[in-house]
């Protein structure tokens, strides 16, 4: 026991990169417990993934390869999962808070009658013992929880560790898979994707985010063309998503993405307690509004009172002329 | 059909909390409370299928103490058929809260269940899947569409996920949570308010279900989160840049 086994997340075979910081987790937990980090990689022709992350300093890189496997269903996965930790004596599951693992992992941990943390922002530890440091109330307040059953589960901020750095590489080791989509009362029918040709939200140095204050997609043009000068990603308040004006997966907040860019800038959206909570880790926040008293100037380090379609274009402009 | 739904008694999320100062909790004096709001959506949702017709009853389930029945009434001013009180004093995490449902559950057997996608007190995002696994039926989480089919015996769910949308048709029983964007949950009327209070709320002590309610997830204390500085308001764009540039050197 004591072993720590890592969920990995891949999109068609690239290994996500939010799953390094799982890593990173995994090891501090494994270090007192005694314990090795081994890593899962699932999926349907995911090879190339194991080998990408065997060379993060864990032990085995499982690798369950298989058709059944092919498009991600909750039952499938946990099963497969909890027969590797079966096998494997692992006492912890720790995957990178993402959609995939807030779906996967408390089935997984229900297989168990098991605890899971989610959104592990930190830990400490009891001697051996880990205590996990979580977000609750939308980040106002930090609840410190021990997990009490055997095994233990948890998802893991990305944006609260950094991503594991390369060391000895582990050894890719396939499991055979047993479960049987078929039998699971789901059909999979399909994802539409968002494209995009910005650098994801979640992994962006720079983000720029709107609000209602867009005022609809033309406004989101504007911040789309200062993104375009800083290389940076797009976000929106729930109030920008909800009228259709971005896709749903921009969303930054307690209910959305938590980001934690170098720089955060923020135009026509007011900082509600549920925005901030996804963008309060920036290094750097920009605040551009036209209310003096709007609650997002409290976290802002620099705060532009103006009308964003005035200053956002100016501000790309001066961009602009500097780098040319 | 019948139509299982959650109600979860949380503290008004647009309050601003503050921690206790001995770290045991939250500060809970002058608080006021409410249903989740994912729960609302859940709520609705359900309402809206019954209202499609095919004579569904919608069941709201609540866990907690005395209060956790005002939550409840508010799901049944909403329109919500009957209510279920699981009377339980002390604090449950998501896994017992999971084995708590399951319970009800199988004195229900409704066709599905319809929760939040997390509560936004504890932010665990865990009881349905945890319920859904339990019961070892289909799940379907973070729903920003449902269609049932016409026999009413399956749904096809388009769930909100990382990098787009996702669409998974589930048999029931299944249980499904609902994300922000599923639907504009209706206030209650006066009529519908007036109506709850003769509507009919079960008790049941958690003690009668034979549910292990020790958490799995044991609270040590909480903590204030790290604070930002309100930084400086910049008179204009140019003045912007500089500091970008030359103070923060971001850019
Ligand atoms: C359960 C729940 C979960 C939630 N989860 C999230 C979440 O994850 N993320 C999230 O963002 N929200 C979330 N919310 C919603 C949140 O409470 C706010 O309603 C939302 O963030 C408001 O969006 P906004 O700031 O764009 O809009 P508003 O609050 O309306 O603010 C618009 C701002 O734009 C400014 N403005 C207007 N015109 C201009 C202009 N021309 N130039 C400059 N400024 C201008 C105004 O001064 C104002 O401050 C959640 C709410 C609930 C209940
Ligand atoms: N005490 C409770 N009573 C009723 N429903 C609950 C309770 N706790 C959690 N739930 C349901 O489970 C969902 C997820 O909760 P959580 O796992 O705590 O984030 C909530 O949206 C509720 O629908």
């Amino acid at each position: 026991m004591g072993n720590v086994l890592i969920i990995a997340e891949q999109f068609k075979g690239k290994l996500k990169k939010a799953t390094l910081s799982a890593i990173t987790l995994g090891k501090m937990v494994a270090e007192k417990s005694g314990g090795a980090v081994d890593a899962l990689v699932m999926g349907g022709g995911v090879a190339a993934a194991a080998d990408e992350i065997k060379v993060y300093g864990v032990k085995k890189a499982f690798l369950a390869d298989s058709p059944a496997l092919e498009n991600y269903v909750a039952e499938p996965y946990a099963q497969t999962v909890a027969e590797v930790m079966k096998s494997g004596g692992h006492e912890f599951a720790f995957a990178a808070a993402t959609a995939f693992a807030k779906d996967l992992m408390p089935r997984l941990a229900s297989k168990f009658t098991a605890g899971m943390a989610s959104e592990i922002c930190g830990v400490s530890f009891d001697g051996a013992k880990p205590v996990f440091a979580r977000p609750v109330w939308a980040g106002n307040a930090i609840a410190h929880v021990t997990i009490e059953s055997a095994q233990k589960f948890g998802t893991v901020r990305a944006t609260e560790f950094e991503h594991a750095k390369p060391g000895e590489a582990g050894v890719v080791t396939p499991v055979t898979v047993t479960a049987d989509p078929a039998k699971c009362g789901v059909k999979y029918v399909g994802f539409a994707e968002t494209k995009s040709e910005r650098p994801e939200l979640t992994e962006a140095r720079v983000v720029i985010s709107g609000g209602r204050g867009c005022k609809g997609p033309e406004g989101f043009k504007i911040l789309e063309e200062l993104a375009d000068t800083l290389t940076a990603a797009i976000g929106a308040s729930r109030a920008a998503v909800d009228s259709g004006w971005v896709p749903n997966d921009l969303q930054v907040g307690q209910t959305g993405k938590i980001v934690a860019p170098d720089l955060y800038i923020a135009a026509g959206l007011s900082g509600a307690i549920q925005h901030l909570a996804g963008m309060k880790g920036s290094k750097v926040i920009v605040a551009i509004n036209k209310d003096s008293e709007a609650p997002i100037f409290s976290v802002a380090d620099y705060g532009l009172v103006a009308d964003l379609f005035k200053a956002v274009p100016e501000l790309t402009a001066a961009l602009k002329a500097a780098k040319a | 059909m019948k139509i299982l739904v959650t109600s979860k008694r949380v503290t008004d999320p647009d309050m601003k909390i503050k921690v206790k100062a001995d770290g045991t909790g939250i500060v809970t004096d002058g608080m006021n409370y409410k249903v989740n709001p994912f729960d609302e959506i859940a709520i609705e949702e359900a309402l809206r299928i019954k209202e499609k017709g095919g004579g569904a009853e919608v069941v709201v389930v609540g866990i907690g103490g005395k209060d956790a029945a005002l939550e409840i009434r508010s799901g049944l001013a909403m329109g919500a058929d009957r209510g279920i009180h699981v009377l339980c004093e002390q604090a449950v995490d998501s896994s017992v809260v999971a084995q708590i449902l399951a319970k009800v559950y199988e004195t229900e057997k409704p066709d599905f269940v319809i929760m939040g996608k997390q509560a936004v007190d504890d932010d665990s995002n865990q009881a349905a899947q945890m319920l859904a696994g339990a019961l070892g039926v289909p799940q379907a989480c973070f729903a920003s569409k449902v269609e049932l089919a016409g026999d009413a015996k399956s749904a096809r769910v388009t769930r909100e996920v990382d990098g787009g949308l996702e669409t998974i048709e589930v048999t029931f029983p299944a249980v499904l949570t609902a994300d922000l964007r599923l639907n504009e949950p209706r206030y209650a009327s006066l009529p519908g308010i007036m109506k709850a209070k003769k509507k009919k709320i079960d008790e049941i002590p958690v003690a009668s279900l034979g549910v292990d309610t020790n958490p799995r997830v044991k609270f040590v204390k909480m903590t204030e989160p790290p604070t930002r500085k309100a930084g400086v308001k910049v008179a204009d764009v140019p003045t912007l840049v500089q500091k970008l540039k030359e103070e923060a050197k971001v850019i």
